[in-house]
Formats: structure tokens, sequence, C-alpha cells
């Protein structure tokens, strides 16, 4: 819980301008749920900072920029690739082109500026965009080097042995969860301690499994090292270079790369959060985030509106256990005001797929008569569209009840977790 | 018994000044835990609920000989604050607050594994052995002094499983919220081995979720190292991969930490999975009986 904002008495607080919470002593009036994530260009742009190597590129963002971006590269091939928050670019396709993918090779600016007017304003399709595809509003226009090898190159948290790992494999550029499924063994692991680092030994014993060689191995040095420092440095959750590319020349550089951050961390990372991009995010996630709600769209027809994760994610479980399909996960977190709960009907009500909604709600110090007041107060300014049920226990439960059965708002009670289920889905028809 | 915390606990609570820390530490007091004091650093000499106020942990230790602390400090100070009480000798610590940096949990839970510390936490709801001493922010009224040790990585989910365990007539011994981030100081095979040398324990209960191992370790720990029944939850069936669910830990990521993998694991270890979140205190009956059976 956040000691800060779940407070729900002193709400009245939090409207005079009182904020307690860590992200809002750091920064006043930022959310205090973000999911952060970044482009390519931008990932790129910290390795570069950090001094990992990356190949020279430049942003673009109209078909004219793209061609300067060529001329300022000096190079005869360049890369153009858009710059989506999703991957897969490479192989992914242009829903208006189907011919046309999103990472291209080009030989001269006219080709940039072609490539980059194909690609930009337009829906890219890749196997994680989901079908309907994104549109792509940047695109990178990069340096072509010769590649001798494509490896992979990841790190993230090993929460079992709770410290972060360096995997490396010689499957670079394919899907790593499938040679992780099938291949284990050509996936190798060193773990480090993030206040002392990847050592050199562990880079020494990393290359003689891959069989990279001779001055390479001075490149990785440098090249892993520095990146694991990154990673920390940065509050990383996640580093992943696919593929990590061995020049003709024998260096180590980054093609493609791709960081989250430990979204716990951001308050400590305030360039970070200016890297922010919502036009990549779903809207509706963005808007809960704002009001410090978590909130996941999911494709049923049933919204939930909950308290507590765990719970959350349980409701969603015995809606599909009776039947029904959940539309949305939604944690209103411990605070559950009259402002939080009528912002959540709706963002879950501007999903046109919603045809119930199930509020589930376990007062602890949250009580059942706030939470009942406010539905009744948000009903107000909300007006239900779809039926409401309401299942309600815990502190002040038979007070808050009553307070329900005798509002003007048609609400449909539950007692149990199951008769909740069961009604909503029954109402969702 | 119980396990980590009774009604002899002597408790303070960190950033007892802040809302939070003042508004729960009345609701401990309330309770009957042995609420002995509070700490935040210059404001030292204050009361709270009646409760000295002191500037550091190790002061508020020597002047009350508190052994166990609650703590309400913001997510960029919690792990100074964890440290700040293993240095002052304090053997459990329930810590709060959500937010925490996975980078600082890292360098805290070492510390806390080498001197021998039970750090609750973070974002977890605390720790309750019922009737006898709550450390956290738990609704205390829903708990009964009973058989069952409960272990979880949620809060309200927690408070559904106590209140089907208390309402049929099981009662807890020990009720432990682990947290929901993907580090936590206290892991369910931690538990398991307490759960299992405890007396008045005589059966445990695991609350898990998607996201990480941890479910399944503490099966394959349960396999050869515990002989009481077991019964289990697993929140999470319906979310999609990628995507964290509220808890920063409950996210599938690469494949793994699906609930039906947990569901597998735990069900070989001839653990009672409960289909639905409705039916968890039926998996706890069920476990017991099929114990007294076997």
């Amino acid at each position: 819980m956040c000691v800060g904002c779940c407070f729900s008495q002193h709400d009245f607080l939090h409207r005079a301008g009182v904020n307690t919470c860590t992200i809002h002593l750091a920064f006043p009036g930022k959310p205090h749920h973000i999911i952060m994530k970044i482009h390519e260009y931008q990932a790129k742009q910290i390795l570069s900072e950090s001094g990992v190597a990356v190949l020279k590129n430049q942003l673009a963002t109209t078909p004219e920029e793209a061609a300067d971006a060529f001329e300022k590269l000096e190079g005869d091939i360049a890369v153009v690739k858009a710059q989506i928050h999703a991957g897969g670019r490479g192989k992914g396709t242009l829903i208006e082109k189907p011919d046309q993918h999103g990472v291209q090779l080009v030989r001269s600016a006219k080709e940039a500026r072609l490539v980059a007017e194909n690609i930009l304003g337009n829906k890219l399709v890749t196997i994680q965009t989901g079908p309907s595809g994104q549109t792509v509003r940047k695109v990178l226009v990069e340096q072509g080097c010769r590649i001798a090898r494509e490896l992979y190159l990841g790190i993230v948290l090993d929460r079992a042995k709770k410290q972060p790992v360096l995997m490396l494999s010689s499957e670079g550029g394919v899907e790593i969860e499938k040679v992780a499924a099938e291949n284990p063994e050509l996936i190798h692991k060193e773990h480090f301690d993030p206040h002392f680092g990847l050592q050199s030994f562990q880079v020494r014993k990393l290359c003689a499994k891959v069989g990279i060689t001779g001055t390479s191995v001075r490149s990785a040095d440098r090249f892993m090292r520095t990146l694991c420092k990154t990673y920390v440095q940065h509050d990383c959750s996640l580093v992943e270079i696919n593929p990590l590319v061995i020049t003709e020349e024998g260096d180590l550089v980054a093609l493609d790369a791709k960081i989250n951050f430990d979204d716990n961390a951001l308050f400590r990372h305030p360039q970070i959060i200016e890297m922010r991009d919502k036009a990549e995010e779903d809207p509706s996630e963005v808007r809960a985030g704002d009001v410090g709600l978590s909130y996941v769209k999911l494709d049923g027809n049933i919204g939930c509106l909950v308290n507590g994760a765990g719970l959350a994610m349980s409701t969603m479980d015995i809606i599909k256990l009776h039947g029904g399909e959940p539309a949305n996960f939604l944690d209103v977190g411990g605070g559950a005001n009259t402002q939080q709960v009528t912002e959540a009907f709706q963002i879950i009500l501007s999903d046109s797929n919603v045809k119930a909604i199930l509020v589930n709600i376990f007062g602890g110090i949250a009580r059942c008569t706030t939470i009942a007041q406010a539905i009744i107060e948000s009903s107000k300014e909300v007006g239900f569209t779809v039926p409401l049920v309401v299942r309600l226990e815990g502190t002040e439960v038979e007070e808050g009840r009553k307070m329900l059965a005798e509002s003007d708002i048609t609400i449909i009670s539950a007692e149990s977790l199951t008769d909740a289920a069961k009604k909503v889905v029954a109402a969702a028809g | 018994m119980s396990i980590l915390v009774n009604k002899d606990t002597k408790v303070i609570c960190q950033g007892i000044t802040g809302q939070a820390g003042a508004f729960h530490t009345q609701g401990c007091k309330d309770y009957g835990t042995q609420m002995v004091g509070g700490v935040t650093p210059g404001k030292g000499g204050e009361t709270i609920s009646s409760l000295p106020v002191f500037d550091s942990v190790s002061e508020a230790v020597s002047e009350t000989g508190a052994n166990a602390t609650m703590i309400f400090v913001p997510a960029a100070f919690t792990a100074d604050a964890i440290l700040e009480s293993i240095d002052a000798g304090i053997k459990v610590i329930a810590a709060i607050t959500e937010g925490v940096p996975v980078m600082d949990m890292i360098r805290v839970h070492e510390l806390a594994k080498e001197h021998g510390v039970h750090l609750i936490g973070p974002n977890c709801p605390g720790l309750i052995t019922a009737e006898e001493c709550k450390i956290g922010i738990m609704p205390g009224y829903i708990h009964q002094k009973g058989k069952v040790g409960i272990m979880s990585r949620s809060g309200t989910l927690t408070y559904e499983a106590v209140w089907q365990t208390t309402n049929m007539g099981l009662g807890q011994t020990t009720c432990v919220g682990l947290g929901g981030d993907p580090i936590v100081g206290t892991s369910f095979i931690d538990l398991l081995t307490l759960f299992e040398s405890d007396s008045e324990t005589e059966a445990i209960l695991m609350i898990g979720e998607i996201g990480g191992t941890a479910e399944e370790e503490a099966a394959d720990y349960a396999k050869t190292h515990v002989s009481k029944p077991l019964a289990a939850f697993i929140a999470g069936q319906t979310a999609p991969p990628g995507k964290r669910m509220g808890h920063a830990g409950a996210i599938i990521s690469g494949g793994k930490g699906t609930a039906s993998e947990k569901v597998t694991a735990l069900e070989s270890a001839g653990i009672v999975v409960a289909e639905s979140p409705a039916d968890i205190g039926d998996a706890v009956q069920k476990a017991i009986i099929g114990h007294q059976g076997a």
C-alpha cells in the first residue's frame, strides 16, 4: 500500500494539495503508477551516454528528416527502423502496405525518404502489437555495419537468486524464449552483485562458451561490464540487446536495444520519466495511473473494481470460473475515496465492451460505508448504463449494504464471492 | 505458540509521526499489541498515541526493550530504515511501504539474512498472531485464535482467506503477508520451516499469485520438509502475460510464473489447491481431513 495516499480519511488533505507519497514528495503533481517504456532510440541514447557501443544514428519524424539523416550518417548503407513500443518490428508489416517491413535497408537519401514516407503515419503490425497494429510516428535512421556475427544478450533480475543475471546466447536475432524452451543449454548465465558488477573473468567465461576470441574479448569486456553498470545505475528491470553484433572488425555493438525500468525506482530518475511517450500507451491505463489506480485492459465484457491486487486478480479468476470474461483488472488500492471510485467507473465504462460491472471490496482499514458512499456519489456523476453488482465484506459491512439498499441507484447486491460472480455473469448476458 | 510474534513482543513504529504510521500504531495498540514507541529522526521527544517518539532506533531499543518494528517510512527511505533496525539489533521487521526500488531490496535482503533478521515485506500488510499481536494494517477483528498458519503475497485476498477460515471455526495461529514485490525479505520456505515446528499450527495455507517461482520452490521444499496438511490458492489464472497486475512482482515474463505452472507444482507435492477464491477455507478443511485419513 502507498503509505501516503492510501489513507482515505485524509483525502481532504490531498484535495488541498498536500501530497505525502514518495513520488509527490520528489515531484509534486506526478502520478504514482507509471509503467515506463521507452523507444529503441531512447535506449540507445542511454547506452551511448553510458559508454556502451551503439551505431551512429539519428531520429526522424518526417521523410525529409530521414533523407537528411542518411546524408549526415555519411555511409553507403543505412537502416530505417520504425519506432514503437513493441518488438518484432523487423518481421512486422504495415497494414496499408503489407510488403513493407518495419525495418528496412536503404542505400541512398532518396530511398530513406521513400521508406520513411511509407512507414510514418501508418500502422505497423508485429507479433507483439496485436492485429490492429500501432501507428508509427518516428523512425530511427542508423548507419549500416558489416556484421560478422549476431548474438543475444540480456540482463534481468533473477528473482530466485535475488541478483541480476547476464544471459548470453549464440542464437541472436531470434525468439529467445523459444531458445530458452527448446535449447536452454545454449543460454549462458553469469550472476553479478550490483555493487561489485560483472567481473572480467566472467566475461572471459562467457566468451569461451560462445566462441568469442582474440581482440573481440577486450571489446566484450568493455561492452558487457559497462552494460551491467548501466543496468544497476539506471535501476533497470530488463536490458535486452538482440541482436548483439560482432562487426567484421571484431567489435561488439548493440544493433537493437530494449530497456525496461523498475517503476518503483523512477522517483530517482527524473530524466527517464521525461522519456515517457504517452501516445504509445493505452489511454485508459494512462488515465488510471494519473489518479493512482492500477488498471489493465482485457478483452472481456465484465468490468471489475476491486481493492487489492491479489483480490482483483482473484475476482477476474472467479468471473472466468463461472463462465464470464473480465474486461479489466483494476485495483483501487487502500484509499478508495469518491474521486478514485468515480474515475475508476468512468475508465471501466469508457470500454464499450463492458456489459456489467462487479465491485468487490473487502474493507479492512477502508470501511464499507466509505465505499458505499463513494459508489452512491460517483453514480450521480457517472450515470450507470450497465448493471452493477456490488459485493461488500469487512469493516461496517452491514451499514454499507444498508446504505446501498436505501440509495436511489439500482444495485444488484451479492453476499459471497460466488454469489457475486454468478450474478454479474448473468447480468452481462 | 505461533511464530515470530506474540503477546510479549514489544513493537516500535518507524515513521510514527506520519499519517499512516500514527493511524496504524493506534490500530495495533487497540488490538492489544504491545506498542512501546516510535522513531522519526528529528522528532525525538514528541508523543504519539501516548507513546514516546525517539530520534533513532537504537535509542528506542535501549529505552523500551523493543524487539520488533513496523515501518511506514516513504519508499525512498525504507531501505535506510530497515538497515537502521538491523543495525540496532531488531529481529522482526515489518516493512509496510509500497514502492521500494528492487536494487535497494537486493542489498537489504542480503544483510537481513546475514544477521538472522526476519524481514517481512516490503509492500505488505504486515503480520499478526491472532488475539495476541498485530503488526500491520490488517483488520484485527476478522482473525480468531485457531490452528491455521497463513502465508500470503496479497493483502485483501489474505483477509478473504482469514475470514473464511474464521467462519469455518478453524481460526489462525499467525498470518504473514510476504508482500507483493519481486524481492521480499521472507519466503514461503522460511515460513514453512517456522510453521512446521510450531506446536499450535496444525495446517498451513499459502496464498500465491503469478510471477516468479516462490510457490514452485515452496512446493518442492514441502515434499521433504513439511508433514502438516497444506492448502493453497493461486491468484491470476486469467492474467495475461507480460503485464504487471498491480503488484510489482505479479508479472508473467518469459513464459515463466504462470498460475497454472504453480498449481501443477503445488498439486504434485500433495497440496490441496482451491480452484476458486471462494473455496479457500474449504481447501484447508479438505487438506486437514485428507491428512487425518492418511
